[in-house]
């Protein structure tokens, strides 16, 4: 048994189902669709901004503005693919197949991760390039400083996102839960801590906070965060490395069920 | 050659399976028999790594089902028909267990046509009907042509087509050499295709036992006698040495094959007899009187009892 036959088995379970097509769509229609809507109001209304908001203008910042919405997508992709063995009962025939509790999960996140990477990079591209072109006048360009690593960086952040949700999904099993769980949790609760001034110390190190700090390109005026776009995305990281970890030990010690 | 020992499995303060400790063998069909909830679903599971055991052990080959190399070539298992993936296509299905295995392509399409699903492969297996699941996780189990295949509850929601068929596949499986274990709750279903029996009740091991012997010191023969002239006729009997016992509603019972014997007793005195008919219990019914002792004893403190007498008990009854 080799690490190939496994990554060729789960890559055939991914493409052979249709919720894998719909969310990843979904998730760069909405994110593209909705960044360059914000692009074009953010153009008309540039000229009656306040100086202060000129100067912090981020356009590539801008043009990522649907991912806060289309993460979600990518959130019930990386939902389904863990959570869709045990809802299915699959698990104890793919455990079957696969004894070694590591092999599988890991297999399976790796596929999952790199199709997620190969859709999040199409989508922070696409999104870069149609909310520029949206901007007008106030783009930005690929080539000036911090833009590239910005755009890269957004692809990076959205196959966080996903890994993240498998690793929950693996801890949790159930899809409702998941989802009742990260929807909220991404869409509500992590804007709310991260916006009001009390909970705002803790709430920009949450893997949403920290993570998308990669995708700005100007920092917001009187930015204090303690960390910078790369920084951000290793606290990102060591979340999605907590997450994989609890979904793992959990996987090993539990009946297959 | 499947091998448990001492194999337990205890949730919370229930024992699902209590030290179960035996073997199935190549060659033959081995029937596990038990009533719902008897632990034989879990027993599979353990057998297949797939719950741990919390105490004994279980091997495949002399190895642990983790140990395996690509374990669907060494043993293919239907647990759950429905434990597949709705939206994904019969041959999607078998082709991803295959590739996990290292299992060529083409015998996706082989087995799929051994099971008679060839022209509904690529159909989702959602609109699929029970029997046509059960085949599906058989055609899974074929997969990988192995030498031990395992099966739990095979013919629940088959018409009789589909039973007839996976009855005569079990024994061509054995008849190849192969290690086939077969789980039901029907003795009736068993004594059609076991060779051999595992019987057990509330986790316990009942019974470990050829289908032969099995039926031998369990179908108990008697004869039923019915006669208005039943006090003479008791008397006549007695005289000759026959144990009866009165079954109520006037009817007597001699247990063994003594038809005959009865009848010439009974013409040489002149009695008239309305009945005489020789009887056999049904394995359904030993099989029944055995588990339902497993329950009796289970409420006994010491658990070693029903090991030790279960062997008399149903014997005698």
């Amino acid at each position: 048994m080799t690490a190939v036959q496994i990554i060729r088995s789960e890559w055939t379970k991914i493409r052979s189902v249709a919720s894998t097509v719909w969310t990843l769509s979904l998730a760069v229609v909405v994110t593209v669709a909705l960044g360059m809507l914000i692009s074009a109001l953010s153009r008309n209304q540039f000229d009656s901004m306040p100086v202060r908001d000129r100067l912090a203008f981020d356009p590539t910042f801008v043009s990522f503005a649907g991912m806060s919405l289309g993460q979600l997508a990518m959130i019930v992709f990386g939902v389904l693919v863990v959570s869709n063995e045990y809802s299915t009962g699959m698990i104890r025939v793919s455990l079957a197949a696969v004894p070694r509790r590591a092999t599988f999960l890991f297999s399976k996140i790796a596929v999952a991760a790199a199709l997620a990477l190969a859709v999040g990079m199409c989508m922070s591209f696409a999104a870069f390039f149609l909310g520029q072109a949206m901007l007008g006048p106030h783009a930005a360009r690929i080539g000036d400083p911090g833009v590239l690593r910005a755009v890269l960086g957004g692809g990076l952040y959205m196959t966080l996102i996903a890994v993240f949700s498998m690793g929950v999904a693996a801890m949790l099993r159930s899809p409702m839960l998941s989802l009742g769980i990260l929807m909220p949790f991404f869409f509500l609760i992590s804007n709310i801590l991260g916006n009001v001034d009390a909970t705002k110390k803790i709430g920009r190190f949450l893997p949403d906070q920290a993570g998308s700090r990669i995708m700005r390109v100007v920092p917001g005026l009187g930015d204090d965060t303690p960390y910078g776009p790369w920084g951000g995305l290793g606290i990102m990281v060591l979340w999605v490395i907590a997450a994989l970890a609890g979904g793992y030990l959990l996987l090993r010690r539990r009946d297959a069920q | 050659m499947i091998e448990l020992a001492g194999l337990t499995k205890r949730y919370g303060d229930k024992v699902a399976v209590d030290r179960l400790t035996f073997a199935v063998r190549p060659g033959i069909v081995t029937g596990f028999l038990g009533p719902n909830g008897a632990g034989k679903s879990t027993t599979m599971r353990m057998i297949l790594g797939l719950d741990h055991p919390t105490a004994g052990d279980v091997r495949i080959d002399g190895r642990h089902y983790a140990q395996l190399t690509d374990p669907l070539t060494y043993i293919g298992a239907l647990l759950d028909a429905k434990a597949v993936h709705g939206g994904r296509s019969a041959y999607n299905h078998l082709l991803c267990l295959a590739q996990s295995n290292g299992i060529p392509k083409r015998r996706v399409a082989e087995v799929l046509d051994t099971v008679g699903l060839t022209a509904v492969a690529r159909k989702k297996a959602k609109g699929f009907s029970l029997g046509m699941g059960q085949r599906l996780g058989i055609a899974g189990a074929l997969l990988g042509d192995p030498r031990i295949l395992m099966f739990d509850e095979p013919v629940n929601g088959l018409d009789p087509e589909g039973i007839h068929w996976i009855r005569n596949l079990m024994k061509s499986l054995a008849a190849q050499g192969r290690t086939v274990f077969v789980s039901s709750h029907l003795m009736s279903e068993m004594a059609l295709t076991a060779d051999h029996l595992v019987v057990i009740g509330q986790g316990r091991l009942l019974a470990d036992t050829s289908m032969p012997d099995f039926i031998r010191e369990n179908s108990r023969s008697y004869v039923r006698i019915s006669s208005p002239q039943r006090e003479r006729l008791l008397d006549v009997l007695h005289e000759a040495g026959i144990t009866v016992v009165e079954a109520g509603g006037g009817v007597l019972e001699v247990d063994g094959g003594k038809a005959e014997q009865i009848g010439e007793l009974a013409a040489r005195h002149g009695i008239v007899l309305h009945e005489l008919s020789p009887q056999q219990a049904s394995l359904e019914e030993a099989f029944m009187q055995l588990t339902a002792e497993s329950v009796e004893y289970h409420a006994h403190a010491d658990p070693g009892a029903a090991a030790r007498e279960w062997g008399t008990g149903w014997k005698g009854a």
